[in-house]
Formats: structure tokens, sequence, C-alpha cells
């Protein structure tokens, strides 16, 4: 694979700006490609061309005793289809494969795959309209039959069924995918679709074998056996399953990958919480791995201190942010508060945004509680690499955050509060439970009072404030408050579904139901023209740029302020060596993990 | 008596649904949502939330909900878990036993502190023992459960590294080992729980034996020449029961509803982190079944009590 | 026969009015008065507390995290360097107002249900019954988020965000602890309305409610108070858990079981930041206890102090 390393070379050449793209494109000609077919080579040349090499030991299957794994949340369900929360995710794909997943560096590599698609081996098409997979024979399900295209197949036929009732509906319901031959399968796209790796990749893609699913489809899916009892293609077999408690597996010993898997069983057992978890694997040794130490740096520093394990951290594009509210959240318009009628009081001066975002101190928050967890950023999108802004910047000044607010006409009353035409600077900020954030909460809160700003915190229980229900106003569509904090995961390395929220036609208003998800009301034609054009966009350097531009408009008008680049923090015990992704779930390369001795 | 017990059975199935009538609503109208969890997830568009909501009759009006669970009931069909997606009757039944073992363990532990010492305090009130029971029993009820699990753990998992602290329901060993095992991880949970339990229950039994230790048939009793011992077992503690009769019948279906704070620390998948999980996550058709049991445990052991009332006291009369 | 008896001795024998027995008997329970005045210090300590310790209780100083107790920091500060001596005196002013109003709550609720569902025969017995089953069965914290929801806006904009909140919380608390108090109030009076002395009041021709008030009551409160002592703790706590589920209090606004709560993963790091609250909480207990047991042997007319 000469070719295949040189290009590598000039691709990367081209994303960090060594090479311009012209040059790579003539080149590319002189090598006897077409230009759109070179273009879409660097369309894929971040998604799949560098696939990492793998850091796998063990040179024999199993031998490597019990894995034991810690989610304080357990897992509740081991269908893929039907996964509410990436828990579930997790679980399923202990049994469950997809055909590819994301590595550790956010690339694509095979796992009933052949191969990655790509233009070079003919799986892509120039067109970004479809994707031809080739699958990898001789893989058998736990029951002995063999995995074929027919299931695949089956897994689009399953999923994109309304009376399913699928979780992965959206993902399959706008595709075509069609059986070539035994080992093939095609996915056609309505329109280009320069991010093509979604359908049958990674956890929450994982398919399930047609053969045991095929009598339970539509309103009889739920009385499938196998949903409770999966059997599937993965290193490790089904045991026993516990909703929310426990699940086992045992070593699969017709393994479609050499050498794999390390451990001869594996647990995951649920429940507790994430300081808990933490103590369990780093400081007594319990257990070998925990998910999701959500924990403020300091106690993860004390546990290390002479403990049997320690944090591990991957970096994806998750971002807690501060969204600030565009319309009046205290006036009710036709029986909505925050309407698109009204304005925000105070944030419709350009001012009051700037100096707000002068009054977050990411250093302090990142220093006091996400230490290792948390990078600074001034961006809202914050991965992959190649999205990201470097146009942008952020600054902690309580002074000059007044002097904004004095310059703009806001000025300290009697109380020290400031205001001006009769409006006091008075917000509520809210949040979802969590301990960092009520503590980054009192953070900003301190600096706002400095400023002459009075604010009122309110956090509400996350299971109320991410429901969609309509008739409770605590929930973050309905934003019934000033500035609140949160996050939405990245679970992809692509920003289109993530950047799409924020269009103009996305409102969440009483009249689609606060179903539409761009909720700070923020509109902007400019950011709308940038996601259009993305969207439609085939070329990765311009696809990348219109999603800066966004990136850069919100920035510019203070729609966010990002309060912390939050990374992945897992906790492993010293001697395991796990295979962790920023864009995949935890279990996502769960074959790749060994124990050193 | 027994015309008595017939009546109240049936009185109960009129207040059973009452009950279940009420906790319906209260679920219903609780705010929250089970798919909470798909929010912010990019993937899934809000429509597949609405189908969701729809598909599992979320959108009905109550009283056809509560119709339908009625009816489902009745036929002993439990309902079926939105989260889990299975039969609530087997995701309870996965965790009876061991909430009956360990929240079991832990209320006879509380009874079988708090009887004795209580007693024996009552017999000495103002003696050194009944000030160290009584400090004792108030730092017990000060401290929180979530707050002595903690402080146990610490201690005796981490710093003498003597007890584990996640809860297995899957001991790889087999037997004298196993109840070894099974012993060793129950102590610390039973120890929390217990110790709370019994802090408050030893204050009732104590103060429930004053009040009747210093009445005169008490004295009239010990001037007969009747032993300290049988006084205080056949006359004091017989007449002394009755509060203590109640508070165990307050607190005997507990045993199933499990314990929620300590199911948690020490992550024992019991009934009471089914409960709150479930609840957190608006999984009505679970928490209805969880605490629709619930509901008839406390109809039934009020019922109990009351027997129990009028076999200590003849003189009350159950009408 | 013996309640009787030795209440009418004890009333001919001075011509105390029953308050000041009452206050006599208390004053010889030498327990009792010093933790009346410990509670009167602690209400002291709340109350006049910030006029003397003037440090902000969100004052951030990331300087001085987890420092253990010194002359800046009394009691030492928490992990974003604020100031818990500050925090445990505006918090307990919380702690202490809801600890005590949900007690009486609690015990006023379940004394009053009790004693109508012990002295009824008939269908307000079974019905008071009924109620009390259906409380203890309601799953508490549904419940909770729908009263909040409910009831949150109306009663802040009738009595203030903070005013309003402590209603709530206050009732919700009170409102959600008095059936085991309604449980033993009625066991006791089944037992008690068929004594001898209560007999023979009602044979004097005792109205129903004298009966209640002057005979039946004072005999079945022994139970009563105990459990309203544990309710102040239960309830201190109890705070602890609404706030942390964003039903209580603002988030930041500290109170002593939320201290506690706060406090609990840091225990091998910084002891303490939970010693302290803690403590706090042990006090107040223990005080409030021994009034209770002081009150009752005052108010149990059988024992002659």
């Amino acid at each position: 694979m000469k070719l295949g390393t040189e290009l590598r070379t000039m691709i990367d050449g081209v994303k960090d700006g060594r090479m311009d793209r012209r040059g790579f494109i003539q080149r590319m000609i002189a090598l006897g490609l077409t230009a759109p077919m070179a273009t879409q080579l660097l369309a894929i040349g971040g998604v799949a061309m560098a696939e990492s090499p793998s850091a796998y030991k063990p040179t024999k299957r199993g031998g490597g005793g019990a894995l034991k794994l810690l989610w304080w949340q357990g897992p509740t369900l081991l269908n893929p289809h039907f996964a509410t929360g990436t828990k579930d995710q997790d679980g399923s794909r202990l049994f469950y494969e997809p055909l590819a997943c994301w590595d550790a560096n956010g690339n694509l590599s095979p796992v009933l795959a052949a191969e990655i698609p790509s233009i070079e081996n003919g799986g892509l098409a120039a067109d970004a309209k479809s994707v031809t997979w080739k699958l990898k024979p001789g893989v058998k399900w736990h029951d002995g039959k063999p995995f074929t295209a027919d299931d695949v197949v089956f897994n689009w036929e399953y999923a994109k069924d309304p009376a399913t009732a699928t979780v992965t509906l959206a993902t399959y319901r706008d595709l075509i995918v069609e059986k070539i031959d035994d080992l093939t399968v095609k996915i056609s796209f309505k329109n280009p679709t320069p991010f093509w790796a979604d359908a049958f990749v990674g956890a929450p893609n994982a398919i399930i074998p047609k053969h045991l699913f095929q009598d339970y489809t539509g309103d009889k899916s739920r009385d499938a056996p196998t949903n409770l009892k999966p059997v599937g293609t993965s290193a490790y077999k089904f045991v026993e399953f516990k909703p929310g408690d426990l699940i086992r597996g045992e070593i699969n010993l017709d393994y479609h990958m050499p050498n794999r898997p390390h451990f001869d069983t594996i647990e995951m057992k649920g429940g507790g919480d994430a300081v808990s978890a933490a103590r369990a694997v780093i400081q007594t040794g319990e257990y070998d791995f925990g998910w999701n130490i959500q924990v403020e740096d300091e106690i993860l520093l004390r546990l290390e201190k002479g403990g049997k394990g320690k944090a591990s951290y991957a970096v994806g594009g998750d971002t807690e942010f501060i969204a600030l509210n565009f319309t009046d959240p205290n006036t009710e318009v036709d029986g909505e508060r925050s309407s698109m009628k009204t304005k925000h009081p105070l944030f419709s001066d350009p001012a009051v945004r700037k100096a707000l975002s002068l009054l977050v101190d990411r250093d302090a928050i990142k220093n006091v509680i996400y230490g290792r967890a948390g990078r600074t950023t001034a961006n809202y999108l914050n991965g992959p690499e190649k999205f990201v802004s470097k146009n942008t910047t952020w600054e902690f000044s309580v002074e000059k955050a007044a002097k904004l607010l004095d310059d703009a006409g806001w000025k300290p009353g009697a109380d020290g509060i400031r205001a001006k035409d009769g409006k006091r600077m008075k917000i509520l900020f809210q949040t979802a439970i969590n301990g960092p954030r009520q503590k980054t909460q009192a953070i900003v809160k301190q600096a706002c009072q400095k400023a002459g700003i009075e604010v009122e915190l309110k956090s509400v229980v996350a299971s109320i404030f991410f429901s969609s229900d309509v008739g409770n106003p605590d929930t973050y569509p309905h934003f019934y408050a000033d500035i609140q904090m949160f996050q939405i995961p990245m679970s992809q390395p692509d920003p289109a579904q993530h950047m799409r929220r924020y269009h103009s036609s996305n409102v969440a208003t009483k009249a689609n139901k606060w179903q539409g998800q761009n909720f700070p009301r923020w509109v902007n034609k400019d950011y709308d023209a940038a996601i259009d054009a993305a969207e439609g966009e085939i070329d990765p350097i311009k696809r990348a740029a219109f999603y800066i531009k966004a990136n850069d408009l919100m920035w510019q008008d203070t729609v966010f302020i990002p309060a912390m680049h939050r990374l992945k923090v897992e906790a492993a015990s010293n001697t395991l060596r796990p295979v962790l992704s920023g864009w995949a779930n935890e279990t996502d390369n769960l074959h790749e993990w060994y124990r050193e001795a | 008596m027994s015309q008595y017990i017939l009546r109240r059975l049936l009185i109960a199935i009129p207040s059973l649904l009452g009950i279940s009538l009420i906790l319906f609503i209260v679920l219903a109208l609780a705010p929250g949502d089970p798919f909470s969890e798909l929010a912010t997830n990019p993937n899934v568009p809000p429509e597949v939330r609405e189908a969701l909501r729809a598909k599992f009759g979320l959108d009905d009006p109550i009283y056809l909900r509560y119709v339908h669970w009625l009816v489902a009931m009745v036929h002993g069909d439990w309902g079926f878990s939105f989260v889990s997606r299975m039969n609530v009757d087997t995701l309870i039944l996965q965790r009876l036993s061991t909430t009956l073992y360990v929240i079991g363990s832990a209320q006879l532990l509380a009874l079988m502190i708090a009887i004795p010492v209580g007693v024996y305090a009552a017999t000495r009130p103002y003696s050194i023992f009944d000030q160290v029971a009584n400090t004792l029993a108030f730092i017990g009820f000060s401290l929180p459960t979530f707050f002595t699990g903690i402080l146990f753990i610490l201690i005796f998992s981490v710093k003498l590294d003597w007890l584990p602290f996640v809860y297995s329901t899957d001991i790889k060993a087999t037997g004298i080992h196993w109840i070894g095992e099974q012993i060793r991880q129950t102590i610390m949970p039973v120890m929390v729980l217990g110790l709370f339990q019994a802090a408050s229950m030893t204050r009732f039994v104590r103060s429930a034996m004053l009040d009747v230790i210093r009445l005169d048939y008490v004295t009239t009793a010990r001037a007969k020449g009747i032993g300290q011992r049988r006084v205080i077992i056949k006359h004091v503690m017989r007449n002394a029961m009755i509060p203590v009769v109640t508070l165990i019948a307050l607190q005997v279906p507990a045993v199933f509803g499990g314990a929620i704070v300590t199911e948690q620390i020490f992550r024992i998948p019991g009934i009471g982190s089914l409960l709150i999980s479930s609840i957190l996550a608006n999984d009505t058709p679970v928490v209805m079944a969880v605490t629709f049991v619930f509901a008839c445990l406390v109809v039934l052991f009020n019922l109990i009590a009351d027997v129990l009332y009028g076999w200590l006291d003849p003189r009350i009369s159950l009408r | 026969m013996a309640g009787l008896t030795l209440a009418s001795r004890s009333a001919e024998r001075r011509t105390y009015s029953p308050l000041r027995e009452t206050w006599r008997r208390y004053r010889r329970h030498k327990l009792a008065v010093v933790s009346a005045v410990l509670l009167l210090v602690l209400v002291a300590a709340v109350v006049l507390g910030p006029f003397l310790w003037r440090v902000g209780i969100n004052e951030i100083d990331f300087t001085a995290r987890l420092e253990g107790p010194s002359l800046a920091h009394p009691l030492g500060t928490d992990d974003l360097g604020q100031d818990i001596l500050a925090r445990m005196i505006s918090g307990g002013r919380i702690s202490l107002a809801v600890g005590l109003a949900a007690m009486v709550v609690s015990v006023l609720v379940g004394t009053l249900i009790g004693a109508l569902a012990g002295m009824s025969r008939g269908a307000l017995g079974h019905f008071l019954m009924w109620l009390t089953d259906l409380f203890l069965a309601l799953p508490q914290l549904p419940l909770l988020l729908l009263l909040i929801y409910l009831f949150r806006d109306e009663l802040k904009a009738a009595f203030g965000p903070e005013g309003g909140i402590f209603i709530l919380i206050v009732v919700v608390i009170g409102g959600l602890r008095w059936m085991p108090v309604a449980r033993l109030v009625r066991a006791q009076f089944l037992s008690l309305r068929e004594k001898e002395f209560v007999e023979a009041a009602r044979a004097l021709g005792a109205s129903r409610a004298r009966q209640v008030i002057r005979h039946i009551l004072p005999n079945a409160l022994g139970p009563v108070i105990i459990a309203g002592t544990i309710d102040v703790a239960a309830a201190i706590i109890a705070e602890s858990t609404l706030s942390f589920l964003g039903l209580g209090f603002p988030p930041d606004t500290p109170t002593w079981g939320r201290l506690l709560f706060d406090a609990k993963d840091y225990l091998d790091i910084a002891a303490h930041w939970a010693l302290f609250p803690g403590a706090a909480i042990f006090i107040a207990v223990v005080a409030v206890n021994f009034i209770g047991d002081g009150l009752r042997d005052a108010l149990d007319a059988r024992r002659v102090i």
C-alpha cells in the first residue's frame, strides 16, 4: 500500500495547511485520478483512510481471566435498536457488533466489515450518494449460523418500521439498503451525504441477527425472547442479564478476529454513583474498569495516590456550555413564555452578552472542578480537529465586563445591581442537577455579583430537565430562564446533526410543542446559510469551513458561553489496557482490550 | 374475631382500588419522561420520541390508561416496562430475594438491638447504660445513611480492606465459601441500615416501657414478690408492646419496598434501587407495580397490627 | 384506676396551675433544662451569627480550598474556598426552622388524625386509617415532583421566593411524616379509651372532648414525643435530599443537611467539612430529644417528682 501511505501524508498535508488543495488535486490528476475523485479522497481522509495500527499485544485467544466492568448506571436492555441511553448501547455492544467502529483516534476500523469503504476500493460513490460495504467472510453468530448481507438488510427493515418503535429509526428511514451478494451490501442515500459512516457504524448501530428477530418485527418486537438473551457475533457470548444490575458473558472461542478476545469472562455491574465507582476501581481494585467517572479532579487525584488504578481520558467533542436566551422568559405571549414575539430585556444588548462571557472564569472552572477532564475553549464546536475554529478567543475579566456595561449605560443602582431604563440586571441561571454543574454555577454567580449582576440559581432533576414533557416548564427546550447550562454529547466525529439544531427553522416554540432544537431561539441568516451550504457540500475543506464559520457566528453573537470542552473520563486498573475513543461508546473497542501482567 | 378479619379484608378491596387510582393519577401527572435520555442524542430527532410516547400510550387520557392498567392487573398482567422492555413481574421477581435477604436482615438486626437495649435502659432510667444507649441512639438517627455508608466503606473497605463494598449477585464460590462471601458482603449494608433503624426503635421501646413500668399494677406485681425478670417480661413488656407492634407493622412493608439510599451506596440490586431508577426514568408500569404491592402490604400489616392489639390488650374491642 | 387517683391527688396537694406545675416538673429534669438552654444558644447563634461573623456565604476563594480550621476560617473551608462557619450559620437558620416546623406539622396532623381514628368507632375511623395507608403507600419522590411542579410558582408569588419554598418544604416534609404518629396515637387510644380511669371519667359525665384532652391524650403522648423528636432529625436530613433533587432551596443555599451531603465524598480529604454540620445536627437532635424527655416526664401526671 505504498500509494495509500503517500496519499495519507498528502491528505494530512492538506489538513495541516502544508500543502494547498489545488496542488493536491493536480498531483492526483497526474496520478490518473479525476478531479472529483481526488476531492472525495480528501472527503474520506479524516474518516477512513488513516486506520491506526492496533496496539493489541496478546498472542493467543483467552487466558486473561475475568474482566470486571463497573457502570454506575446499569444497562436496562440489550437490544441496540431500543437503547434509550448510552448505557444500553454499551451493554448491547458486549454481544452485538457493527460493521465498523471508531478507534481511539477517531478513525473507522472494520469489525464485521472486511474493509472500510473508500473511493480507492470502490466502496464510496463519487457523488456521495451510496456506500458499498464488503462483509467479512466466515463470521458466525454465537449460535453457529452464518452472518450474511441478509442480516444487514434485515436490520434496516427492522429499524425503519415505525411500528417497531426503534430509537435508530432516524438513522435508517431515509436510506435504502440492498443486498448485492451474500457478503456485499449497498446503502443508497437520497441526497449527497458527505458523512456516510452512520448506518451500521458504532455501538448504537450494532447488528442483530435476522434469524432470531424476523418473526418479531413491528408490534411483536416486544415479545422477542432474544431481546433479553442476545445472540450476537462479538468476542463474548451471553450468559446472564439482570436489568440495571448485572450482565455476564464468556469468551467466544469462534471469534472472527485472531488472538481475540483476551479475557475469559466478562461482567458488567450496574448501580451506585460515580465517586464510589472510582473508589472500587482506583482505590480498592475490586473492579477493573469504571465508566464515566464524572468526579471532581481533586477526589480522583486523591484516590490515585498509592491506588490500584488511574483515571484515563479520551478526547471527543463534548462541550459544557451556558446558553443565553434571546427571548424574554418572563413575559407570556399567547400562553408561551420565551416566545419568539419577545426580545430578551437584557440580552438584546450585545454588550450585556459580551460582558457575561467575560464573567465566566473558565480557568477556575477547569482548575477547581474538571481538572484533567476539561479544556478551556471559546468554541461551541470542539471536534473533530478539522472543524475547530482558530479564530476565536476568550477572556475572564470582571473589570472589562464592568467597563463594557458602564459604557453601554448599565449603571449600578443603590443596591449595587446595575440597571438601565428601569430594567434591573437580575438573571435566572438554571441547569440539571450534577455536582460539577452546581459548582460552576456558584463560580459564575460570584463573578457576576462582583460586576453588579444579580444571579438566581436553579437546578432541575435531570430526568425532568431533559424530558420532552410539553406541560413542564422546567425542561431545557422551554428555557424559561435567562441562561442555562448543560452539554449535548457529540456521539459521532461529525458536526452536521449537532450544528443543524440552531438553524432558525428549528426554534423551540409552543406551536411545535417545544420539539424544536434551537432552544436559545437565536436567529441568524448567515448561520442558516452556512448550515444549508455545509449540508450539500461534498468538498470536505469547504464543508469544514462552513461549520467553522457557523461556530464563529455563534461566538460573535455570544449565543453560547462554552464553559468547558469536556473529555471522557474513565477509571481503569493499572494493569488493564483499555482502548477508548472520544467518539465511541466505551465498549466499542472492547475486543482490543487486554491486561498486561 | 374471624368475622372481623373477614370484614376488614372485604373492606380492603375497595380501599386498595381507591389507593391504586390515586397512585396512578400521581404517577401519571408527575413531571418527567421515560425517554428523556434520548433528548440530547442528536441522532434521535424529536419525532422519534413522540412516536415512542404514542406507542406506549403515554399520550392517552389518564382514565383510559388507568382502566387499561386495572384490566391487565385483574388478568394477572403486571405491565410492561418502558425502559427495560420486559414484563414488570419478571423485573421485580429478579430482585425480590436480594431485597428480602438484605433489608430483612437489617430490620431483624434493628429489632434484636432495639428491644433488649430499650427494655434494659427503661428498667434503669438515667443510669450509665441508659445514657450511653441514648447518646448512641441520637448519633444513630442524626447521621443519615448516605453518610454512615461512606464512613463504613472508608473504614472497612479502604482502610482495613476487610469487606467488599460492591454487592454481587454472582459470587463465584460454592458451599461454605459462598455463604461466607454472602455474609461478608452483607455486613456493611445491614449494619448501616440496621443501626439507623435500631436507633429510633430503641427510643420508642424505652419510652413505651417507661410508660408502663411506673403503673401501679407493676408495683403491685413487684410487691407480690414476683421476680424482676418475670415482672418485666410478663407484665410490662406485654403492655408496652402496643406502640412497638405499631412500629413493626409500619416497618415490615418497607422490607419489600427496599432502602433506596443504602441499596444505592452498596449497589444492592434490590427493589429500592429498581424503584428509584424507575421513578427517575418515569417508568410508570414498574413504579405502579412496586407501589401497589407496597400498598397491599401496608393495608395487610395494618390489619395484622389491629388483630395483635386485641391479643395484647383484650380490652380493646374491634368492630 | 391508677391515673385517676394519682392525678387528682396531685391536683389537691398544691394550688399550682397546670402550666406552672408542668414547668416545676420540667425544671427537675436537669438534662432537659441544659438542653433547652443549648437549643436557645443554637437559635441565637444562627440568628445573631451573621452580625458577628461577617463573611459572605458565597464568597469563593480559590486560594483557600479545603483548608482545615484556622483563624481566618474557624471551621475551615469547602472545595470552593467558601467559609464553612458562615455557611453553617446561614444553613442553621433553615435547618433548625425546617426541622422544628416540620416536626410540629407532622405531630399535630398525626395526633389529630390518630386521635380521631382512635375515638371513632364508625366510618370516620375507617376513612382516616385508609388515608394513613394511602399516604404510607404513596411513593414520595413522584409526589414531591408533582407538588413542587403544581405549587412552586403560586407559593413563590404569594410568599416570595424564600418564604414560598420554606412553606412548601415544611408542608411537604411534615405532611409526609405524620402517618407513623397517627398510627401510634390511634393504637394508644384504642387501648386507653377502655381503661378504667377513662371509663370513670365517662361515668362522671365527662364530654368526649374532655375525655380525650384531659384523660387519654396526656397518657398517649409518650410515643408522640419520641416520634416528634426523631422527626426533627429526619426533617433536617430530608431537606438535604430535597435540595439535592432540586426541589428545595436554590442550589447555592447551604443547609446543614446539604453541607453534610456535599462533604461526604471529601470525607478522607477534608473531614472537617463533614464534621461540623454533622455535629450541629447531632447537638440539635440531642437537645430536642432531651427537651422531649423532660416534657414527657413533666406531663406524666403519674410520676411524682
